[in-house]
């Protein structure tokens, strides 16, 4: 019986799921404390944020809505994770694509004199945002690999950098010229460069399956190509990368550019598909969130995929737990922070619920020296 | 003759188990005052094991020691070098960037301490929580320099306390090793394979200091695998396999080839057994070739060689004379500043590893956990590591799974990797079974030139005979082998012609039996070839 | 460091300097400039002193840490809130809550540190990734506490936020007279000009002071006391220490704590010495910027100060630059937008990071764990 009740811990123990799973699970409960002593009812904040998150097709919608931009910029991440680094820059990526293709949104017909047809000037819209942060991500891999630069601190000076040049285009040459707008945002974007939705009485649009395509792309592209093979080889032992003739400069500088063109489509699919015009400090908050994704998600596509709706439906239901609590939606960045944790700490996890030690490390960076 | 002398140190039983190895088992040994007894036995026999266990890195699961008759409790190295034991380590522990004064103090740094005692234990509020004030002390650079030099003058060992221990040679830096354990009054000293890193003449002038050592009352406790060493050294030999104690004996009652077949488990055939060499057309040929280390500094001036088909040229040295960045810059994984490589009539110099590989090179990397291996990876993909981007294994950019698969199958098979599956994680296996897919990868190519660095390091004697055997057979199917090895019975055993490097240069070329092991022994440590007696 | 790292530094210090004093020349003497420029500059500095200190701790130690972004956000936070709670109990004598706010803010930073030490050091965990978990724990936290406690209609405060009890006062050093009585030896008036530009070069608040101080004592408890050596040991060679019966993991839990707590120093800059008031976010990627200060000055104290100066001088320069913007010629109108010359703190750290003065080398364990 003893037996049984050991293989059986055992299996647990193994079984990929299950330290994501408790790492939610407590962080929920001590963010449960926290509302509690914030004066908040826990029980009544759960049902809050299921209700919001879940608890009608329009509350669905939403969760889907805020998943679409998680998926991208998770995957924009995980990616990196893949070939050994790590891109804090997924914020500024995101906000130069948001950028880029509201530009294209709204200037370029003027610019040309004409009306786009639909499709080209929607292409190129998302075509201007990959392109911006596929260049914002490419710049700290080709440091990263010319000249050692460590791209954690490269990528976050890229991020400062993205803000303050959105911060000035969007209070100078790009502002909404109407005469009733005080912020710092772009015009709407043209009808023609506009995601359709996919359900009529609903927002959540195109961009979602856009998002789940770009996990199943992500995947195969890793798992079942050449290239794929390289990117994880650089990743895993770049000595033995290089050994095996593999260019490891070059796929360092690519595999930071296509995680850059992830957050950059993920910007861009929120300007088209959802806000139509870029706003100052929509994406604020994207980058740090996009690294919780991919580590709850063990950089694995589907395994981001779900972190990503998670997040989302956190995100999603925490407006209408502060509407029931009164909590501020505040303290879903603390949970999240929480889950985090144990996510990265799984040795915290497993102390905790009495698992057996992993044996797999997940070796996901390198000290300033690689 | 020594065995009247009083028991020093003991261990009885010891016991201790790692995840799925038992490393050692009720292990029993016993040191005398002032002699020297030597631990012989394969890698992997557990001999450091028990020395770590000594010396307090890890604690038994069962058994006791004893040090000078009482029953002692060694919990950490402070405890060990509280009972007067010191060890050398066969990789060293000095800190590269330290002087030797630094190195030695550390860990000791008040000079009027006296033994080097545990403080008693209290709970760190008592204690103060960052040790009282006495970590923010002054470190007593000068009078501990002071120290140095005169115990360095009482047992015969020259170094300079200022020196930038990364600076000096190995055979110095392990004269600080010995310094350390002296300054902090040890009589007890493990030396943990000393002679790996070290010409045949430093390993006499090392002997040559155990000796002195030993007359002054230490005892040594002498760990190797290297059986000429043994009857060279000991006053008596203990010969563990497999965790366990086999044998007793002493250098009298003993020759090579017993020691051998009692540390293996069986008869071991010594010399690898080879015909004459077939040389051919040249295959690969060096000139002049300019390599400068990782710090920028001249690692290999102006070399200039050249490897026929069907033959082995195997490049003796001491390490650190060049032979890595030699290695490095032919298989185009280091950059040469100058010079020329030609392989079967292309330019390979500072071309990257891709085309030089095409052009049929294979490499036995030096490291084979670092450039050999993807750790993380299956068996499988490992043993597609160069060729994943050619068909079979990849068409049009897709991997083809099928294809990896029969190739994993059919090497595994061959080559003799004992693996569970082809889909197991090489981190996973044995470093013997980790080299054995690396050589089946790189074997099983079309290749013209095998370059072999340091082949058999660290790989228990079933493995290292079967890796010498591949490349003889490899050499006699007509391919060039370079083999660069510092272990100088290696060389003899599988070279036709040898190339001695020092110091960045080769210094002499000459055919396998021209010279012996003790002219070739001369000429690594830096002797002209004329006083060597090689007229060239 | 070698001198070539210090020119470069000098170099582009005095760039930054001629710039502003290039453009407010024919309005305030270059010297006032120049004088009020190093004040700024050694002001603006001190967060990064203190950041790039608090790396110099945990990495000498082989511990990375890229929390101190969020160690300093969290310090700033608590800091300020325990000041202004102390102001409610000791009214408009401002000191006793300043000082109470410093003492909570370093130690906030020692707890962050703590939990830095424990995941990097007790789980094992990807060290890049314990730093950034520092970061994200510190958003989260200071940013819902900042709306609970004062946005909320039932929060603490009602809504409002309570009054705070100002910044850290400016120490007057009697420089201007030590110079001015120098100076009279050698000239009738006494340079009162000279004396007192000087003089307000040392017109700093305690932080700014504090940092400087401990440059030169981190400077000697590295390279010249027992702890030191015990703790380069342990960042270069672990096993080593470990042979000759060092408690690696006692040595870096210690060294990761005090990087808390200089880090916990840095953050109560923010809210208790520049500003009287708490922002979210309000740090602003110093603490990434510290550590590129860091990583140039070559994981050395005076080193990292050196390249903190840089980045205060160019964040003096967009300071000072106000003050001048309508003299800023029309061909140099691109210094009249602080978005851009924002960036040159930016761009001056990924210049550095390329190695173009040459490579410096991190301890040879930074970043691993100490496996036995």
């Amino acid at each position: 019986m003893s037996e049984n009740k050991r293989s059986f811990q055992d299996a647990l123990s193994e079984s990929p799921l299950v330290v994501p799973i408790l790492a939610i699970f407590t962080s929920m409960v001590l963010g449960g404390i926290i509302i509690a002593w914030a004066g908040g009812n826990p029980v009544a904040a759960y049902i809050g944020l299921y209700q919001g998150a879940f608890g009608s097709l329009n509350a669905l919608s939403e969760t889907a809505v805020w998943a679409t931009p998680y998926i991208l910029a998770g995957l924009a991440v995980a990616f990196a994770f893949k070939g050994g680094l790590f891109n804090i820059g997924a914020e500024g990526q995101l906000a130069l694509g948001a950028v880029a293709a509201a530009w294209v949104g709204y200037a370029l017909p003027d610019l040309l004199g004409a009306e786009l047809p639909r499709y080209l000037h929607l292409t190129l819209a998302l075509g201007a945002g990959t392109l911006a942060g596929l260049i914002w991500g490419a710049i700290p891999g080709w440091l990263k690999a010319h000249t050692g630069g460590h791209e954690v601190i490269n990528t976050i000076m890229m991020n400062y950098i993205a803000l303050n040049m959105t911060s000035f285009l969007l209070n100078g040459v790009m502002k909404d010229p109407s005469p009733t707008n005080v912020i710092a945002r772009t015009p709407l974007i043209a009808e023609t460069a506009r995601l359709g939705t996919l359900f009529a009485k609903y927002r959540v649009h195109w961009g979602f399956i856009m998002a789940l395509v770009a996990a199943a792309i992500v995947w195969w592209l890793l798992e079942r190509t050449t290239f794929g093979f390289e990117i994880r080889t650089v990743g895993a032992n770049p000595d033995a990368a290089q050994y095996a003739g593999i260019n490891v400069k070059r796929i360092i500088t690519w595999t930071m550019a296509i995680s850059g063109l992830l957050a950059g489509l993920a910007g861009a699919v929120e300007v088209t598909g959802l806000n139509y015009r870029h706003e100052l400090g929509f994406s604020v908050g994207y980058g740090f969130d996009a690294i919780a994704i991919a580590l709850l998600g063990k950089t694995h596509p589907l395994g981001v995929v779900l972190a990503a709706l998670l997040f989302a439906a956190m995100r999603n239901g925490g407006t209408r737990m502060q509407f029931m609590t009164q909590i501020p939606v505040d303290i879903i960045s603390v949970i999240q922070a929480l889950i985090l944790l144990f996510v990265a700490a799984d040795a915290i996890i497993r102390y905790i619920y009495r698992l057996k030690a992993s044996e797999d490390k997940l070796v996901l960076t390198r000290g300033w020296g690689g | 003759m020594s065995a009247e002398k009083r028991i020093v140190l003991q261990a009885k039983g010891i016991t201790k188990r790692f995840p799925g190895v038992l490393a050692n088992n009720k292990v029993n040994f016993d040191l005398r005052e002032g002699e020297i007894h030597v631990l012989l036995g394969e890698n992997g026999a557990g001999k450091s094991t028990l020395m770590n266990i000594l010396y307090g890195l890890y604690q038994q699961d069962e058994g006791e020691i004893f040090i000078d008759g009482q029953p002692v409790r060694i919990q950490d190295p402070t405890d060990a070098i509280h009972h007067g034991v010191g060890m050398v380590h066969q990789h060293f522990m000095l800190v590269p960037v330290f002087t030797v004064a630094e190195n030695i103090m550390l860990g000791a740094e008040r000079l009027h301490q006296g033994s080097q005692g545990r403080e008693p234990e209290r709970p760190w509020w008592k204690r103060g929580f960052f040790n009282g004030l006495q970590n923010l002390e002054r470190l007593e650079r000068k009078q501990v320099s002071a120290r140095i030099r005169a115990i360095s003058r009482q047992y015969g060992l020259e170094v300079d306390p200022d020196a930038i221990v990364g600076d000096l040679p190995v055979g110095v830096q392990q004269r600080v090793e010995i310094l350390k354990a002296l300054y902090r009054q040890a009589n007890i000293l493990i030396l943990d394979e000393p002679t790996a890193v070290l010409t045949p003449q430093e390993a006499e002038d090392l002997f040559r200091i155990m000796r002195d050592l030993t007359a002054r009352g230490v005892s040594i406790i002498f760990i190797t695998h290297k059986l000429k060493e043994v009857l060279a050294v000991a006053d008596r030999i203990t010969v563990m396999r497999a965790g366990e104690v086999v044998g007793h004996t002493t250098p009298q009652e003993s020759d090579e080839q017993q020691l051998a077949a009692m540390m293996v488990g069986r008869e071991v055939i010594l010399q690898v057994e080879k015909a004459d060499a077939n040389p051919g057309e040249v295959v690969l040929e060096v000139n002049d070739l300019r390599v400068n280390d990782s710090r920028d500094l001249p690692a290999v001036d102006g070399v200039s060689f050249s490897v026929r088909a069907g033959e082995v040229l195997g490049v003796a040295g001491v390490q650190g004379n060049g032979q890595t960045e030699l290695a490095e810059a032919v298989t185009g994984l280091r950059k040469a500043v100058g010079g020329a490589i030609r392989l079967a009539g292309h330019d390979i110099l500072n071309k990257p590893p891709r085309p030089i590989t095409e052009i049929g090179m294979a490499h036995i990397p030096e490291d084979r956990q670092r450039h050999g291996l993807v750790l993380s990876y299956t068996v499988a993909d490992n043993l597609i590591l160069c060729d994943y981007y050619k068909p079979p294994f990849s068409q049009r950019g897709v991997l083809q799974n099928q294809a990896i698969d029969e190739n994993a199958r059919r090497l595994i098979e061959s080559y003799d990797v004992r693996t569970p599956s082809p889909y197991v994680p090489a981190g996973k296996l044995s470093g013997g079974n980790q080299q054995k897919v690396i050589v089946a990868r790189e074997l099983s190519r079309n290749i013209k030139l095998l370059v072999a660095s340091q082949p058999t390091r660290g790989l228990d004697v079933g493995s290292i005979e079967y890796i010498h055997k591949e490349i003889i057979a490899m050499r006699d199917r007509g391919i060039a082998v370079l083999l660069i090895s510092a272990e100088l019975d290696e060389i003899l055993a599988l070279s036709d012609r040898i190339a001695v490097m020092y110091r960045g240069q080769i210094v002499a070329v000459v055919n396998n039996g021209q010279l012996t092991r003790e002219q070739l022994g001369l000429l690594m440590a830096g002797s002209p070839p004329a006083e060597v007696g090689l007229s060239l | 460091m070698d001198w070539k790292r210090y020119l470069f530094i000098a170099l582009i210090i005095i760039a930054l300097f001629s710039v502003v004093i290039f453009v407010g020349k024919t309005q305030t003497p270059p010297l006032v400039i120049a004088m009020s420029m190093l004040a700024t500059t050694l002001m603006v500095a001190t967060p990064l002193t203190l950041g790039a200190l608090s790396g110099v701790f945990c990495e000498t130690s082989a511990v990375i840490n890229i929390g101190i972004e969020g160690m300093m956000l969290a310090a700033a936070f608590f800091g300020w809130l325990a000041a202004i709670y102390m102001n409610t109990i000791f009214g408009y004598e401002p000191m006793p809550s300043l000082i109470t706010g410093v003492v909570v803010a370093v130690l906030t930073g020692g707890i962050f540190g703590l939990l830095l030490a424990v995941l990097s050091i007790t789980f094992k965990v990807d060290q890049i990734i314990g730093g950034t978990v520092v970061n994200m724990l510190a958003i989260g936290i200071t940013g819902f506490l900042n709306r609970q406690l004062f946005f909320e209609k039932n929060s603490v405060f009602g809504g409002q936020v309570p009054h705070a009890p100002g910044t850290l006062p400016i120490i007057h050093l009697p420089v201007p007279k030590v110079v001015g009585g120098v100076c009279s030896l050698f000239t009738a008036d006494g340079c009162p000009t000279f004396a007192n530009a000087l003089g307000k070069v040392f017109d700093q608040r305690p932080i700014a002071i504090l940092a400087i101080v401990l440059v030169f004592v981190s400077h000697y408890v590295i390279f010249h006391t027992r702890w030191g050596l015990r703790t380069r040991a342990v960042g270069e060679h672990p096993r080593a220490a470990d042979t000759v019966g060092i408690n690696v993991t006692r040595v870096r839990y210690i060294n990761v704590v005090i990087g808390g707590l200089l880090a916990g120093l840095g953050g109560a800059y923010f809210t208790l010495e520049s500003v009287p008031s708490f922002e979210p976010l309000m740090t602003n990627g110093r603490g990434f910027i510290a550590l590129a200060a860091m990583i140039f000055g070559n994981w050395t104290p005076i080193g990292s100060w050196a390249a903190a100066l840089v980045f205060g001088a160019a964040q003096a320069m967009q300071i000072n630059l106000q003050f001048f913007r309508d003299l800023i010629p029309p061909a140099w109108s691109f210094l009249q937008q602080s978005y851009i010359v924002g960036l040159t703190p930016y761009l001056l750290t990924m210049l550095i990071l390329t190695g173009i003065v040459g490579k410096t080398v991190p301890p040879a364990a930074d970043g691993q764990p100490y496996e036995k």
